[in-house]
């Protein structure tokens, strides 16, 4: 039967095979048939994978043998799920978006996949758009070509994940995985009008994802509602022994539930909210705390007083940590090569043919701040503001559960409109990069509209409380 | 202000040819976001002395582990150069 993957959720979809209503071979052929329509004009997807109705008959298959034995099967047993470029998945091209991996096959499966593939029988459809290597905040950064926003395609989706947040918006899948160094979930998220859960730092397993700022990296959902990103986030979370810097349950005391209230207690830091924000944005925040406020949530004005030092922090310590992480594309083990006279000719023609002008600027960026003459100046120097801000965040939490604050300054803005004024374009990510330098978890839910355009309100939880976020994310959208 | 011939130094460090209109960008656009991130020198730091972090080391348990025939093929097939099982790669050592 003919189905529309627009009017499902993950839960709604889970409920239809279970019931036989339709079967994963028909979800999965409603998506490609949605991609070979729309993905000419948006360009979510850089390629769909081959196998993706063979994956569907294992689910199919899967589901046939729970049924018959009276089991359950996972809920993301015959999903179609998209994933970014930048996660690895065995045998399939994986490129980061750029010129130095165009052709290049993954070796293994990242953690992720194996979670999502192996354990739960999710159906990937393939390999979403992204800024090289995830550096901007619009997906214009890609080699292959921009991603439109499907609520207005003059416009961007967001970045760096855009093509997974435009390929749930346009119906083409119903999750997606993206990754979040500064905000790269939660701003596309914000942009396209869908969920985006940044995780706290270490709940996923990195193995398999290409590196940008280690220490700030972090894999997530993307979703329709918070209930389905929930879904995935529980499928892909756990400790590996394959990343060393992955947590278990017990790494943060759980959430103490500090007010023993019914209701959370919301933090919004207002002196840092004063300036830049779009009417709209504005607007959209002061009626989603009236809203939680009527549901018995006790808004407090909460200050955050090293939070306007962020996003100058962020952009001394990921491109320090870019710098080195990119070292290794050196057109010998993998990926592009371009000869020259001798090898070190090679590394030179090679780097400059296969990145682009932004991973290029900030790999000279973060080899300046490491130099010897300026470490302390900066990279020294921002990583000390980074504990004061980290310290900031801890303290706030002693008197509130949440932290809220719009996710982004403004809707989605145009095509090419900041691609001119690098400053301009990071300053995209003033409210996210914040859950990154500290660890913790933040989620963007969609809240309102500007005109035709979506807007998403961010809120930040202590270090692994991802269910106060999941909780307060719920009243948000069942308002909207 | 960040001169071309800086831009330069650090292109060489970084391993990547610049065009000369390249230099020339990339030292305008560098200026505009070292003086944004310039602001981080007011940040009220009571004591720059290097203190542990929180982190700690993980260390994952020293066993071998053999890559399977068909691993180490994919692998070697990705190389840009390959000779029999080995990458393929220049001579490094030059004889003046």
């Amino acid at each position: 039967m003919p189905i529309n993957l627009k009017n499902l959720t993950i839960q709604t979809a889970h409920e239809g095979l279970k019931n036989g209503d339709f079967t994963a071979t028909d979800l999965a052929k409603s998506a490609l048939a949605e991609i070979e329509s729309k993905n000419k004009e948006l360009n979510a997807f850089l390629e769909v994978y081959d196998n993706v109705l063979v994956q569907a008959g294992f689910a199919d298959k899967a589901i046939a043998e729970a049924r018959k034995a009276g089991k359950d099967f996972p809920i993301l047993c015959g999903i179609p799920l998209a994933i970014k470029d930048n996660i690895l998945v065995k045998g399939q091209i994986a490129s980061s978006a750029s010129k130095i991996l165009e052709n290049y096959h993954a070796t293994y499966d990242a953690t992720v996949i194996k979670k999502l593939q192996v354990e739960n029988g999710a159906v990937l459809v393939g390999r979403t758009n992204m800024d090289e290597f995830a550096m901007g905040g619009s997906t214009e950064n890609s080699a292959f070509g921009p991603t439109r926003n499907p609520y207005d395609t003059a416009r961007v989706a967001g970045g760096s994940s855009g093509g997974s947040a435009a390929a749930i918006a346009a119906g083409m899948v119903l999750g997606a995985l993206g990754s979040d160094t500064g905000g790269s979930i939660r701003q596309p998220a914000s942009f396209c009008g869908v969920v985006g859960l940044k995780p706290t730092y270490g709940a996923v397993s990195r193995y398999g994802v290409m590196a940008m700022g280690s220490s700030l990296d972090q894999i997530g959902p993307f979703a329709k509602t918070i209930e389905d990103a929930q879904i995935i986030f529980d499928a892909i979370k756990g400790k590996d022994s394959l990343d060393s810097t992955t947590i278990d349950e017990t790494t943060y005391q759980k959430e103490k539930g500090k007010s023993k209230k019914e209701k959370l207690i919301i933090g919004v830091p207002w002196h840092f909210l004063k300036e830049g924000l779009h009417a709209d944005v504005k607007k959209v925040l002061d009626d989603t705390l009236k809203k939680l406020e009527k549901k018995g949530y006790e808004i407090r004005e909460i200050s955050l007083p090293n939070i306007s030092y962020s996003l100058a922090v962020y952009y001394v310590l990921m491109p320090a940590e870019v710098s080195s992480n990119m070292a290794r594309f050196d057109g010998v083990k993998y990926g592009l090569h371009v000869d020259g006279k001798d090898m070190i000719e090679d590394y030179f023609k090679t780097r400059a043919a296969g990145f682009g002008p932004e991973v290029r600027r900030r790999i000279l960026l973060g080899t300046y701040v490491l130099s010897s003459g300026y470490y302390d100046a900066y990279y020294y120097r921002a990583n000390a503001v980074r504990k004061l801000i980290t310290d900031d965040f801890k303290k706030a939490f002693e008197s509130v559960d949440l932290i809220l604050t719009p996710t982004a300054p403004s809707p989605a803005f145009k095509i090419g409109e900041k691609t001119n004024d690098p400053v301009a374009m990071y300053l995209e990510d003033i409210f996210t990069v914040t859950a990154n330098l500290t660890g913790m978890p933040a989620v963007s839910v969609p809240a309102g509209m500007s005109g035709n355009l979506p807007i998403g309100m961010q809120l930040t939880a202590p270090h692994g409380g991802e269910n106060s976020l999941f909780e307060a994310g719920k009243d948000i959208e069942k308002e909207v | 202000m960040i001169s071309e011939k800086e831009i330069e130094n650090l292109a060489n460090l970084a391993r990547i040819n610049l065009s000369a209109d390249e230099k020339k960008k990339l030292a305008h656009d560098i200026d505009g976001i070292l003086a944004y991130v310039d602001q981080i020198k007011s940040a009220p730091i009571p004591d720059l002395k290097p203190e542990p972090g929180a982190v700690k080391n993980v260390m994952r348990d020293d066993t071998a582990q053999t890559t399977s025939a068909e691993d180490r093929e994919a692998l070697l097939n990705e190389a840009p150069k390959r000779e029999g099982d080995y990458v393929a790669v220049k001579k490094i050592i030059a004889q003046d």
